[in-house]
Formats: structure tokens, C-alpha cells, sequence
């Protein structure tokens, strides 16, 4: 029975590539999701979820959790967990403050991937070189970018016009909007038509008040992508993260190999605290990065070591995020997209005769509508921890299907078997 | 052998205080304050004995999290959801404290129990995971700390079981009826919890359970190999979901002094962040329930005399950073001694193996 079992869903999956392989299907496939979302906000009148506000918000709240996520791939594609992410992150709101508030907002963001670096660096002499246990040098860089910040708040800011805890603020980063689209498709969205508009206002959302940053950042995504699957280092990289004896054995420096992707870990996770001082708000605050470090490193698992599914994360989490700042009545209109998607999809299963994916998913549809008929708002807690939870039932539910780098997390020293 | 060991478990941790000492000697010279006269400052101020019974009440909790944290180290698991464990423990404790009427003692076993069993409720998730899926539990934990925190300020809300008191911004649970309270022990015009002694209980225990019972010798043969174990027919996986589960009843513990001696009831105010210490305590401690007890108690004296600081200029936040380097250098201590040990050890056994082939070369000439 689960042999079959497989059997189909391999089928299944094999199907979905081939599926996922032609464009005009992609295309298909994401009007068919707009089109729920707009029936949905005709019916609910929650018409937050398309907006040009809303995905303005998440691109601006998906980018940190990007660069957290970005950040966390590498240090693992090289086989070295990076738990620090969130100190990382502190190092780069404060450095970024406090440069952007002395020379502007250029240097700020150089200077927070100067200090990124070091701070990677240091997590790569810890764990590679001296072979501590990669969780706790991640935790106690946590801890000690924290206190440090904190520290150097309580002297750097009060004689300049800052606060113990809030830095002075820093000159802000020119915007752009991307000339014809923008303005073309604000056009359109105001016509308020049926599915078209809720598409022209997501794109106007995203090509409008761009930051300089923002977009540089977003590049950062293809590139990793370049360099690690069609790069000669970034194969190295990902052999170190597979089996670094191995690696070893055909003359790969493994040592040098994981400072370099630690410290580019550092760095980018650095420079999404930057992002968050500079572009998201105008100062250092403290407590600003709120835990994002720990989500970027979910996103990672979510998008199983992958940049685009690391990507697919962050926008995912942003957009709760936004969301839930934004209008609460969204989330609701939000799980009867989830419960409508999960109906047509067991439909689909059970055509197929995959009764068990099919039967699960029917659960799923039935739930959304059991919340939707019985509860009136969800907490706002539930929605901030939305990302862990999801992460965890992938965790629960995906296990064998996720691929992490084989040797992610355990120790490895230089001439062992 | 075993004399050059005890002395190096002794030499590593006083190493890493010293050069967390002395780093932070240097930042207090750079601020230009007086780093000797610092120091002594916040020795006469920790000592004095108002300010050593806050300190012991914090180290009981701080050590509750250390012992916590080192069953999980002797089974290699690294419980850094102490956080969320904690949280469930002290939350349902309060809530059930409040909700039942019982006789004095029963009460508050009751919420003693009540709390273990969410404690390890809470870490059976992350267990589950470990053993069956195959999850680590670092992330899963990560995971459910957050968890926990969202749920726990989602079950306060007014409308569930949270209280807005009059005159306070802070939700909280019902108070625990005077029946569910422990006593304290007044002295130096402070009180020390009781649960003190409980702790010393579970300390004990812990030795105990570890040293002396099948249960513990089976856990630290699956700490020290899992194959071995296993083969020799130690239920390997069920001992490390078990001893999560074990960790984080213990976990729950950590909050209830607070609670029943001190507040009555949970809120929002409750402190967060012991996971991390739980685990620097556990190594800086080396999971011995005597040294886990020194650690915690140095964590405490050190937060409690960090506002001394304050009144030369310092930030007191620096406390924090010291406490960060104690445990890196601590660990980098034990590591470097681990390779000093292995060094030993490989020249011993090298000098004997020459001897020996020097023998044998001797004899194969003598021969000819």
C-alpha cells in the first residue's frame, strides 16, 4: 500500500514539473491564485490583501527576512549553522546607524557589511578553527551583539541628540519609481476591474518608492543563486556542506572554503539590520530586529537550502507580517483563500487517486471554513508566530522530502576520517 | 591520569573567567573608570547581605534552568527551548494553582506537577520530532520557544484567562489563593524562597538518577554512543525522548519559585532568555549539580551588582557581554584542554609503541 503510495506521489510530482516547466502554465497557474484572491476580496470586502499598500509593505518587511535567510544559506551550504544571525543582525542596525548618522547612509551600509564580515568571521574561528559547538557560538554571539549594542547606545547616543536606546537619525536613501510601469499600472488599478486591477495594483505596489537598497538587495538573490550552482566556489561550497572528508580528499581547502561563506553569512544577515535601520526606519532602535534573525533562519528550512525557496519564505512571512500590521480583517479573507486553494487541491488529488493527500487537504478546506464560520478575528499573536508555526509543521509534515546539506551542524576537523 | 583530569576540569573554568576579567578590565580602562575600584565596588555590593538573598532566589531559578540544560548536554541534546519549557511550566502552574481550591500542601504540589507536566508536555514536541522525524532540536526548539511566547500572550488576553488589574498595564493570571503559596525565610530584611530546598532536592536527584540508577547509566551510554547503546540493548531513541521530556519538566520548575513565593500569579513581566542561560550554566558548570550551582550563582551576583555600574557612568549592559565571553571562552577552554588531553595521550601511547618496536628490532637482530 505505501508503496503504491509513493509511487504516486512521485508520479505526481514528476507531473507537477513537467507541469511547472512550461511558462504559460506558471503564468495559468498564478491567475488562477489571483483569481481566488480578488473572488475573495469581492465576497469579504477585505480588499487589503491585493493592494499597492500591502505589497509595498511586504516587499519592505520580506527583505530583512530575505537577508537573514540569505545570510543563513550560506553559512549552511557550507556546512556550519549559524544560529547568530540575529546578533548578526544587531551589529548591522547599530554600525549602520551610527556610520549613516555620522557620514550618511552609503557608508552606514558599508560599514555594517565591514562589521557583518567580522562578526561571520569570528563565528568561522570559532566553529571551524577551534571546533566549538556550532550552537553555542551562534547563541553567545547573540548575546554579546546585544549587549555590546546596548553598551555602546548608552555612550555613543545621549551626547549626540540620540536616546539610551535610539540612536539619532540617519539621512534617508533616495526612492525611485520604475518610470511608464508605475504610473501605468496605478492607471489601471483605479479602474477597480474585476482581477485585473488587483493584479496592477500588486505590481504598482512593488515598482513604486523603491529604495535604492531594497532593489541591490533583491539582486543579491539571483547572484547567490549564480554563484552557488554554477560557480566553481559555489560548487566547493555546497561539496563542504555534502561531505567536507571528501572534499578534503580532492584537495578542497574546506577551512578556507567556510570562512569565506561564514563571513558572507555575516555579512548579508549585516546588512539586512542595515536595511532595517536605514531604509525601514530611520534609526537604531532597541529590540529592532524583533526575532528576525531566527525567522530568516526558518526560512531557510521552509525554503529547503534553496535561494528561491528562501525567497518564496520571506515573501510568505512579510506578508503575514504586513498584513497583520495593516488590516486584521485580511487574515481572515486569508484562510478562505487557504481553505478555497486547499479544496480545488483536493479535487485535483482525488481525480488523481491520491486519497491521502486528497483527504488531507479536504481536512484543511473544512477547517478554514470551520474558523471562518466560528471565529471573528485572529489574535494578533497567532499571526507573529505564523512563520515559526508553518516552519514547523514543513518540519512535521516534510521531514523526508527536505534536503539539508548532509554534514549541516556537526563538527568536522581537518585530517579526520 | 585521573588527577591531571580533575585539574584540568578546575584550570578551564577559572582560565575563562580570567580572560573575561581581564576583556572586560580593558573596556572599563577605556571608559576611563577605575576597573580595580569597579570591581571591588561590586564585590562589597553583592556581598551585602540584603542584595546575597535576592541573588540566592535568582540562582534557584537559574539553577533550575542549568540542571535542565545539563541532562539534555549528557545525552548531547542541546535544550535551548528552556525558554518556552519554562514559559508552559510557570503559566499553567498559575493557572490551575488559581483555579483549584485544595488543601495547603496538595495546592502546591498540584502546581508543582502541573508545571513539570507542561514543561515536558512542551518538550515532547521537539522529542517527537527528534526521534522520529529526525528533526533537530535546536531548530525545532527555536521554533517552539517562540511558540510558546505567542500562545502564552494569546491564553493572557482578558477574554481567556488573563486579569487587567486596576492601576497596572501589565495582564497577568487570578492570584493563587494563600493556600497554594509557599512560605519563604525571612532574613537580612529579605525572604528567601523555599523553594530553595526543593531545588537541592533536585539537584540531588539528578546526581542520584545519573550515578547511581540503570535509567542513568543507560543515559549517559546513549550520550557517549548512540550505536553502542543501541546495540548492547538500550532503547536509544526512547531514552533521548525521554530525557527531553525530563529536561523540560525540569525546565518548568524554573519560573515556580517566583511564582509561588513571590507574585501569585504569571504575567506578561515574567523574564525571559533562560535557555541561554540554562545552557552557559550547564557548561560553565560542567553539568556537575555543585558547579552548575556555583555558575548560577555567579550569574546572579553578576546581574544583581550590574547597576552599581550605572552610578560610575558605566552602562550596565556591559554585564551582559561579560557573561557572553565567559562562555565562549569557556568553551574554548574545555576544547583546548581536550586537545592538550588527546595530545597527552597520543605521546604516551607513541613512547610505549616505540619501546616496544625498539624491543622487537633488538630481538630480530639478536636472532641473526
Amino acid at each position: 500500500m505505501k508503496s503504491t503510495d509513493t509511487k504516486s506521489t512521485n508520479k505526481l510530482a514528476m507531473r507537477a514539473k513537467v507541469f511547472f516547466r512550461s511558462p504559460a502554465r506558471i503564468t495559468l497557474f498564478i491567475a488562477g491564485i489571483f483569481f481566488i484572491i480578488s473572488f475573495v476580496e469581492l465576497l469579504t470586502g477585505a480588499t487589503d490583501i491585493s493592494s499597492p499598500g500591502t505589497s509595498g509593505a511586504t516587499l519592505r518587511l520580506a527583505t530583512p527576512l530575505l537577508m537573514a535567510g540569505i545570510g543563513g544559506l550560506w553559512a549552511e551550504r557550507a556546512g556550519v549553522i549559524n544560529i547568530g544571525l540575529e546578533g548578526m543582525m544587531i551589529v548591522g542596525t547599530w554600525t549602520a546607524a551610527w556610520f549613516g548618522y555620522l557620514h550618511g547612509p552609503y557608508v552606514g551600509i558599508l560599514a555594517a557589511a565591514v562589521f557583518g564580515l567580522a562578526s561571520g568571521l569570528f563565528h568561522a574561528i570559532l566553529t571551524v578553527k577551534i571546533g566549538i559547538d556550532q550552537a553555542v557560538s551562534g547563541l553567545a554571539i547573540n548575546l554579546i551583539a546585544a549587549g555590546a549594542a546596548r553598551y555602546l547606545s548608552g555612550i555613543f547616543f545621549p551626547p549626540v541628540g540620540g536616546d539610551r536606546t535610539v540612536s539619532p537619525p540617519v539621512e534617508s536613501m533616495p526612492k525611485f519609481s520604475i518610470p511608464f510601469v508605475a504610473p501605468f499600472f496605478k492607471s489601471i488599478d483605479e479602474k477597480e476591474i474585476f482581477l485585473v486591477s488587483n493584479v496592477s495594483g500588486l505590481i504598482y505596489g512593488v515598482t513604486t518608492d523603491l529604495s535604492v537598497m531594497t532593489v541591490a538587495l533583491l539582486l543579491l538573490v539571483p547572484l547567490t543563486s549564480w554563484i552557488l550552482w554554477r560557480s566553481k566556489f559555489g560548487l566547493r561550497m555546497r561539496f563542504c556542506g555534502e561531505n567536507p572528508m571528501a572534499a578534503e580528499s580532492l584537495g578542497i581547502n574546506v577551512y578556507r572554503t567556510r570562512y569565506i561563506a561564514i563571513s558572507i553569512s555575516g555579512m548579508f544577515a549585516s546588512l539586512g539590520g542595515a536595511y532595517l535601520a536605514i531604509v525601514a526606519s530611520s534609526v537604531y532602535r532597541e529590540g529592532q530586529t524583533g526575532g528576525r534573525g531566527f525567522i530568516g533562519l526558518a526560512t531557510v528550512i521552509f525554503g529547503n537550502w534553496r535561494p528561491s525557496g528562501v525567497f518564496a519564505g520571506s515573501i510568505l512571512f512579510g506578508f503575514t507580517d504586513a498584513l497583520r500590521l495593516r488590516q486584521s480583517e485580511s487574515v481572515m479573507a486569508l484562510i478562505m483563500i487557504v481553505g478555497i486553494a486547499s479544496l480545488l487541491l483536493a479535487i485535483f488529488y482525488s481525480v488523481s487517486r491520491n486519497w491521502r493527500l486528497g483527504g488531507t487537504y479536504f481536512g484543511m478546506a473544512l477547517f478554514a471554513l470551520w474558523v471562518n464560520q466560528r471565529v471573528e478575528v485572529i489574535p494578533q499573536e497567532f499571526v507573529t508566530a505564523f512563520p515559526y508555526f508553518a516552519t514547523l509543521i514543513v518540519l512535521t509534515l516534510l521531514a523526508q522530502r527536505l534536503t539539508p546539506p548532509a554534514m549541516v551542524g556537526l563538527p568536522f576537523k581537518r585530517g579526520s576520517e | 591520569m585521573t588527577k591531571s583530569r580533575v585539574f584540568w576540569a578546575v584550570v578551564a573554568p577559572t582560565a575563562a573567567i580570567f580572560t573575561s576579567l581581564l576583556f572586560t578590565y580593558i573596556i572599563l580602562k577605556i571608559r576611563g573608570v577605575d576597573p580595580i575600584e569597579m570591581f571591588r565596588l561590586m564585590i562589597s555590593y553583592g556581598f551585602d547581605p540584603r542584595n546575597l538573598v535576592s541573588e540566592l532566589n535568582q540562582t534557584v531559578a537559574y539553577y533550575m534552568a542549568g540542571v535542565a540544560a545539563a541532562i539534555g548536554f549528557k545525552m548531547l541534546l542541546f535544550n535551548i527551548g528552556i525558554d518556552g519549557q519554562y514559559r508552559m511550566g510557570a503559566f499553567f502552574g498559575a493557572v490551575v494553582g488559581a483555579a483549584v481550591s485544595l488543601p495547603p500542601i496538595l495546592h502546591v504540589l498540584v502546581i508543582i506537577l502541573t508545571a513539570m507536566l507542561a514543561g515536558g508536555a512542551w518538550a515532547a514536541i521537539a522529542g517527537y520530532l527528534k526521534v522520529r522525524r529526525g528533526v533537530s532540536e535546536v531548530i525545532s526548539n527555536i521554533m517552539l520557544n517562540f511558540i510558546a511566547a505567542a500562545l502564552i500572550a494569546f491564553l493572557l488576553s482578558p477574554s481567556i484567562f488573563g486579569i487587567l488589574p486596576e492601576g497596572t498595564q501589565v495582564l497577568q493570571t487570578r492570584s493563587i489563593p494563600a493556600s497554594g503559596r509557599m512560605p519563604t525565610i525571612k532574613a537580612f530584611d529579605g525572604e528567601i524562597y523555599t523553594f530553595l530546598f526543593l531545588a537541592i532536592f533536585v539537584g540531588v536527584s539528578y546526581w542520584i538518577m545519573l550515578n547511581k540508577t540503570v535509567f542513568g547509566f543507560n543515559l549517559r551510554a546513549t550520550g557517549l554512543s548512540f550505536r553502542a547503546a543501541r546495540s548492547s540493548g538500550v532503547n536509544a531513541p526512547g531514552m533521548i525522548f525521554v530525557t527531553t521530556v525530563l529536561s523540560g519538566a525540569i525546565a518548568g520548575l524554573v519560573g515556580i519559585g517566583t511564582l509561588l513565593s513571590d507574585t501569585h500569579n504569571y504575567s506578561m513581566a515574567f523574564p525571559s532568555g533562560y535557555a541561554f542561560t540554562g545552557l552557559a550554566l550547564a557548561l560553565l558548570g560542567r553539568n556537575h549539580p555543585v558547579g552548575i550551582f556555583f555558575a548560577a550563582f555567579l550569574w546572579s551576583f553578576l546581574e544583581r551588582t550590574a547597576p552599581v555600574l550605572e552610578f560610575e557612568g558605566v552602562p550596565p549592559e556591559i554585564i551582559i557581554v561579560l557573561q557572553g565571553t565567559i562562555v565562549l571562552s569557556i568553551v574554548v577552554a574545555y576544547e583546548l584542554v581536550s586537545r592538550i588531553n588527546l595530545r597527552q595521550q597520543q605521546r604516551a601511547v607513541g613512547s610505549v609503541s616505540a619501546e616496544v618496536i625498539d624491543k622487537d628490532s633488538k630481538s630480530v637482530k639478536e636472532t641473526k
